[in-house]
């Protein structure tokens, strides 16, 4: 055969450009890691010393789904942790994106973040209505469910195996609204664990 | 089944025309700017394969204005994207058609 091309690499080349050009590979694992640490030692703070401890929900008695004795510590906590998540997962993606010569803002970005903002900004607007009407307990099941339907949707512009990270912060935020007295349990299990076995399996699968 | 290396498209040929296709193929318009980026070429050099493809009628342009400042976009015309899906059946099949000749 005279010179022979070789098609496989293209095909494959053809196949990388475009999913390049669609998704957002700079997340880094370790910003996932470090983001399962911090809500851990979030929820433990929360639990042990402000004493973050939501009832269950009673009919005719909404009100008192909840009882911390410092909201507003908790509250302030809470926004510690989505700081420093936060930070560290844009710093982390900075330096990977440096690393290959791309910058964190680019059209594939923009979209993974307008894709977040919505399901986002609701559930956090909505979380606040409550929390000032005194529904507390219902904070941390929310988190997870307004988390779990961003990132969902947002996954298709980064890995697809935030698909599922969503899905199990959903079924998670439906569980801890059914059983509310172990809301900060399963705060802690999806915003920690999940988050930590994400980055690991990002880290592993696309960054050794 | 006959397959032909000459049903690829000389349009094709270049890799960054090819890359242009592969971008715009997954993406509903993008701008000069992000393509620049992306294929890491010069100006002039997009703007060449850009007309190329715009001849072939692949692709079309849309020109507006942001805050002042010209914003050129582009997508995928339907010709273009029959265009680029045949490209990679073809592909498919002379990879498969080697394969199989192993």
């Amino acid at each position: 055969m005279k010179e022979e091309r070789d098609y496989t690499q293209d095909l494959a080349e053809i196949r990388s450009m475009m999913e390049r050009s669609s998704k957002f590979l700079s997340l880094s694992g370790w910003s996932g890691i470090l983001a399962g640490l911090y809500a851990l030692i979030g929820a433990y703070i929360a639990s042990a010393l402000f004493h973050f401890n939501p009832e269950r929900m009673r009919p005719g008695n909404l009100e008192s789904t909840g009882t911390a004795s410092n909201l507003s510590e908790v509250i302030g906590l809470a926004l510690v942790v989505l700081v420093l998540a936060v930070g560290t997962a844009v710093f982390l993606s900075h330096r990977k994106a440096g690393r290959k010569g791309e910058t964190i803002w680019n059209a594939t970005s923009r979209r993974l973040l307008t894709a977040m903002a919505v399901p986002l900004l609701t559930g956090g607007l909505l979380i606040l209505i409550l929390a000032s009407n005194g529904l507390i307990g219902l904070m941390a099941p929310l988190t997870l469910l307004f988390y779990g339907l961003a990132i969902y949707s947002a996954s298709r512009y980064t890995y697809e195996v935030m698909k599922y990270m969503g899905l199990i912060q959903i079924i998670l935020g439906l569980l801890a609204v059914e059983f509310i007295e172990y809301g900060l349990l399963f705060w802690a299990a999806g915003f920690g664990l999940v988050h930590i076995i994400y980055g690991i399996y990002v880290y592993y699968r696309y960054e050794r | 089944m006959k397959i032909d290396i000459d049903d690829l498209h000389k349009a094709f040929e270049s890799r960054v025309r090819l890359g242009i296709m592969s971008a715009l193929a997954v993406n509903d318009s993008l701008d000069f700017t992000f393509l620049k980026e992306y294929l890491e070429v010069t100006d002039g050099n997009l703007a060449t394969h850009i007309k190329k493809l715009e001849q072939e009628d692949f692709i079309r342009v849309e020109k507006s204005f942001i805050d002042n400042k010209p914003n050129t976009r582009y997508h995928m015309t339907g010709k273009g994207k029959k265009a680029f899906n045949d490209h990679l059946k073809v592909l498919e099949q002379i990879i498969n058609a080697k394969n199989k000749n192993k």
